[in-house]
């Protein structure tokens, strides 16, 4: 048995080979190699030159695009994050009542999700809030006239982010799937105790799906403060930069400046920022998530 | 006298619960059905009318849209993106289910530390390789080409499914694989002839997301595709609405729709598949 096992260990390491060359080629490399940049000078055409912390202090001095790509990600993130991950828990809820018909609502609730941000759905999304545009017509019904969703400043960045809520079909099944695993005898105790629907939502629901809500919150996070093709596509980022999120302005200092380091510097600085926000996550997580069992780790 | 009124109370609640899901879900879906509508409707029609049944249908936007403005047609676009996607998928399947094979059942040196940096992979977010990535890779000499997709996608680089695979085949029941050693079947061939078939649902999940997430990408054929020729359905549409075409609307609308059709097709034909591949691994989205 014993010597089956140790000859076992080099077969593990075999099957395993794959990924580890990958994560050292394709993701342990370019992360080190993004802060290396990150002090350097470098358009691609030139091998890259040492310029200290020029990057980061020209970024936080002279560049004025990054306070505001800066602020309108935070925003970004701030609206969508909380508006999906509540309108998911909201509909897993109602879609969790043992009514007929559910797998069909499922279905329609979930379908926006499976495109993504492609450019198709953001176009689609241009359409529907330009000015001419059905959201318009629908609200002409009602005699409201002519909003300017997309050419507004003020609210360009909530149509925008409005795409990324009508997509809570994933966060919307996990909710859905944990909702289904809660055993029915603690809402039939808490019955016989009298509790209050508000109460056994309060006592049972929340804690039993916080494990949920903890991995939707992080990954909507890490994923929202990436967001390019939406802003990208509904509006360049305009009008007056008023959706110009961090990501573009990545984008356009590697790609249309090919200013490389810069660049690099930039990203990094995003990496942190979503460092801090999950550390946050993290951190507050273990006074509001409850585990029932341990998770079988290894 | 009390049960009645809590009964009537309940039919009531449930009257209102159906509305609220019925109004919802036509606010839901409403988008995806218009811009089908939209795609048929004659181009002075699209913005006057909330209405989903075109007044006439009208298939030309579909012709002139497919041959496009440019040399190309949609044709090649969404050849193109199947020669992208193909391999991505296939190449995504094979690797992630041999390392999550690796994981899930030998012990080796180092295992909890590679677990622990697979977990951490997870949440590492992309933009950060962005740009050593492109820089490499234009080393490589594979820009312009799909090899920037193809390639990573044979060492298992999406974390995701590896670890959805390792939670999937640690659910599956040991007796037949050890029927199988004592049988004299070594490793491989366990996971070829006993766990891979097994595994199934949890690679067809997996094949189904990689196609529509790679099917969708936008940022990556962006960066990496310089070449018309070379273009996915993602750019093409780009190029589409930048061009002076733009005031075809309902040209744009029939090509936006052809590109959500694969994705559509699969979601139908593989809903289990969809809802058990995220709850068993809390996929992103």
């Amino acid at each position: 048995m014993t010597a089956s096992l140790k000859r076992k260990d080099l077969v593990g390491l075999l099957y395993v080979l794959p990924w580890l060359v990958g994560f050292l080629v394709f993701k342990l490399y370019p992360f080190v190699m993004s802060l290396v940049y990150s002090f350097c000078d470098y358009s691609m055409l030139k091998p890259p030159r040492f310029v200290g912390l020029y990057n980061f202090i020209y970024m936080f001095t002279k560049d004025e695009l990054f306070p505001k790509a800066l602020f309108n990600t935070l925003k970004y993130v701030i609206i969508t994050v909380p508006l999906k991950i509540s309108f998911a828990l909201f509909v897993a809820i109602i879609l969790n009542m043992k009514l007929r018909g559910i797998n069909l609502f499922r279905t329609v609730y979930y379908l926006p999700s499976i495109f993504g941000g492609s450019v198709a759905i953001s176009i689609l999304w241009r359409f529907l809030f330009m000015k001419e545009g059905i959201v318009n017509k629908f609200l002409s019904l009602f005699g409201i006239e002519g909003i300017n969703w997309l050419g507004d400043p003020k609210i360009a960045m909530f149509s925008v982010s409005l795409l990324a809520v009508w997509q809570f079909g994933s966060s919307m099944v996990l909710f859905l799937a944990r909702l289904k695993e809660i055993p029915s005898e603690l809402y039939e105790a808490a019955l016989v105790d009298g509790a209050s629907r508000l109460k056994m939502f309060a006592k049972i629901t929340l804690p039993m799906i916080s494990p949920i809500m903890f991995f939707n919150l992080v990954m909507q996070t890490i994923n929202a403060f990436q967001e390019f093709t939406g802003p990208y596509i509904i509006t360049g980022g305009g009008p007056v930069n008023s959706t110009y999120l961090l990501s573009m302005l990545i984008y356009d200092n590697a790609f249309k400046y090919f200013r490389m380091g810069y660049a690099a510097a930039l990203s990094w600085v995003q990496f942190v920022i979503i460092l801090i926000f999950t550390a946050f996550i993290f951190r507050s997580s273990t006074y509001w998530t409850y585990y029932e069992y341990d998770e079988g780790r290894f | 006298m009390y049960f009645q009124y809590r009964k009537t109370k309940n039919t009531i609640t449930l009257l209102l619960t159906y509305a609220f899901l019925i109004l919802f879900g036509m606010f839901m879906i409403y988008p995806l059905l218009w811009v089908v509508s939209a795609a048929f409707k004659s181009n002075d029609e699209i913005f006057k009318s909330l209405s989903l049944i075109p007044q006439k249908i009208v298939t030309d936007a579909f012709i002139k849209g497919w041959y496009g403005t440019g040399q190309y047609t949609f044709g090649r676009f969404f050849i193109n993106n199947f020669i992208l996607v193909v391999p991505v998928v296939f190449f995504t399947i094979i690797s992630s289910t041999l390392v999550a094979y690796g994981f899930a059942r030998f012990n080796f040196p180092l295992k909890k530390l590679f677990f622990v940096i697979l977990i951490s992979t997870l949440m590492l977010p992309d933009s950060v390789n962005l740009i050593p990535r492109y820089i490499l890779f234009n080393a490589f000499g594979w820009v312009d080409s799909y090899k920037p997709f193809i390639i990573p996608s044979m060492f298992a680089s999406t974390p995701f499914f590896v670890f959805m695979m390792i939670q999937f085949m640690r659910g599956l029941p040991r007796e037949i694989e050890e029927a199988a050693i004592i049988d004299g079947c070594n490793s491989l061939q366990i996971l070829l002839r006993v766990t891979g078939p097994l595994c199934k649902t949890a690679m067809i999940s997996m094949g189904i997301f990689q196609f529509i997430w790679t099917w969708n990408d936008f940022l990556g054929p962006l960066i990496y595709i310089n070449s018309v020729e070379k273009y996915t359905i993602a750019l093409g549409l780009r190029m589409c609405v930048d061009s002076a075409a733009a005031i075809a609307w309902n040209q744009i609308m029939a090509m936006t729709v052809i590109a959500m059709l694969p994705c559509i097709i699969i979601f139908f034909a593989a809903q289990k598949y969809f809802v058990e591949g995220i709850a068993t691994s809390g996929i992103k989205g």
